[in-house]
């Protein structure tokens, strides 16, 4: 059933100078699934969700998404880059990211931003994306803001309309990158409850995330990385009530 | 109103003569610019040393000797392939290096210096989140650089670019000197012939001004189009 995993990571490496970030991270998801990354700063965890729609290069392993491999070159300088412009292009496309900040781009109102990447990159007739966008503003109840820029809305808003422009890509699987961490905590719940009406829907999914609520009620799958590597992995349930890593103990525990 | 003594439309002339030598010298400079900024940020050395030579040589030579240059050196040089290549290939070629093409080559050159600093400073500024964004979702290179790049480093770069014209506008007056009949020669022949500089230089430093205010105006509009989506006082 491999070929149906809308996206597997093997052993992945990511080293920065001689800075070994990654020290081989495994990750094969069902559709359906929704991964959720723990882990502290400088765990790896948004460097991992980096490699896997390749803003960072991975210094070895394979990316498969949906059976197809990605295809790796090494360059003159000795660094290993993608060996085909056109297959990221095309991967990127089908594993949408939402960033930490947003990044809405801020000359483009929220109903440009949404249909600017299915018109141009997935050649969809721009009315039919406008009718996509809209229905996806509907979804994340923000459509009475799609004439809005993004300076002028709330974070929640600016990240809910990021979580629409990736919808309309309708993509295999959704990256987040810690959606919430830049948020007020008055406008996190707005944004999780999204993304929690996304898991039921079952679109697959992989959260870098703090917030352990949400890695507890809503993932199918949960993995906690330490230095590089995946410290504790598996349901929630075992991960969070009975993990057998003492470091998850310690990253869990109550600090105050 | 004022008796320009029969230089009325001599001087008219002379004005569009300056304002079509300004325009195509800016065209020039901005592609120039744009080029240049474009090599000092790419990742080929090859590119950023010339670039950087051209910058700097450009910059740090003055305006009219590099105009005299190319108008006299130019021609000499021309000249010489001309020559050349009807003897080795005989092929009839040649160009006739008049003041005009010579001022626009040597504006656009010494601008498209200035330009290459606006413009590289204005793609820096670009929030590195806006052309990751761009990434992410599988734009080529190209869709990122028109629709995300060039779009956002504008209004970094308009107020430069704004700057950079108007003293353009002002050193084409220095075309003059090797012989165009811009508005400044025209009311320089005037002032000698009828012994009257006043009558004839203020009205060129008028139209000067006038030409500058407009298109300062025009500056502010496309600044205001430029920000578009940037909530002001906000940062």
């Amino acid at each position: 059933m491999a070929d149906d995993a809308p996206l597997i990571c093997r052993d992945i490496h990511k080293t920065f100078d001689q800075n070994e970030v990654l020290k081989g991270i495994s990750l094969e998801t069902r559709k359906g699934d929704v991964v959720s990354l723990i882990g502290s700063s400088g765990s790896g965890k948004s460097t991992f969700l980096r490699c896997v729609n390749l803003l960072e290069t991975p210094t070895s392993g394979d990316i498969i998404v949906h059976g197809d491999p990605i295809r790796f070159k090494t360059d003159r300088k000795g660094e290993r880059i993608p060996a085909d412009n056109k297959q990221v292009e095309l991967i990127r496309a089908r594993l949408s990211m939402v960033f930490q900040s947003f990044n809405l781009w801020s000359h483009m109102t929220v109903l440009e931003n949404v249909i600017e990447a299915p018109v141009h990159v997935l050649k969809v007739p721009k009315k039919e994306a406008i009718e996509r966008a809209e229905a996806y503003l509907h979804k994340v109840g923000i459509h009475e803001r799609k004439d809005y820029y993004p300076a002028q809305m709330s974070g929640g808003q600016q990240q809910r309309a990021a979580i629409a422009r990736a919808l309309a890509m309708e993509p295999d699987v959704m990256l987040f990158d810690e959606p919430t961490s830049a948020l007020d905590p008055e406008l996190v719940g707005e944004v999780l409850k999204v993304m929690q009406g996304l898991a039921e829907e079952g679109r697959t999914m992989i959260v870098v995330t703090h917030e352990m609520s949400f890695a507890r009620d809503v993932s199918s799958q949960v993995l906690f990385l330490h230095q590089g590597v995946i410290e504790e992995q598996g349901s929630p349930e075992k991960v969070f009530d009975n993990p057998e890593s003492e470091r998850i103990r310690q990253f869990l525990a109550p600090r105050f | 109103m004022i008796d320009l003594k029969g230089y009325g439309p001599r001087l008219a002339e002379g004005a569009v003569v300056t304002i079509e030598l300004a325009l195509l010298s800016l065209l020039l400079a901005l592609v120039l610019g744009l080029l240049s900024a474009s090599a000092k940020l790419s990742r080929n050395r090859f590119a950023r040393g010339l670039a950087s030579t051209y910058t700097t040589v450009v910059r740090g030579v003055p305006d009219l000797v590099m105009m005299m240059l190319l108008y006299y050196g130019g021609q000499v040089l021309v000249n010489r392939i001309s020559d050349w290549l009807y003897e080795n290939y005989s092929i009839d070629w040649f160009v006739q290096f008049d003041p005009f093409i010579s001022g626009v080559l040597t504006i656009g050159l010494i601008f498209g210096a200035y330009m290459a600093e606006t413009f590289r400073g204005a793609f820096l500024a670009v929030e590195t989140g806006q052309i990751e964004a761009a990434r992410a979702y599988g734009f080529t290179k190209w869709h990122t650089f028109r629709r995300v790049m060039v779009p956002q480093m504008m209004r970094h770069a308009l107020p430069g670019i704004g700057n950079n014209w108007q003293v353009l506008l002002k050193t084409t007056a220095l075309v003059s000197i090797i012989g165009l009949t811009d508005m400044v020669r025209v009311a320089e022949e005037a002032a000698k012939a009828e012994r009257s500089p006043f009558l004839f230089f203020i009205p060129v430093a008028a139209v000067y001004l006038a030409l500058t205010a407009v298109s300062e105006l025009f500056i502010k509009w496309l600044d205001r189009r430029a920000n578009v989506g940037v909530v002001q006082g906000e940062g």
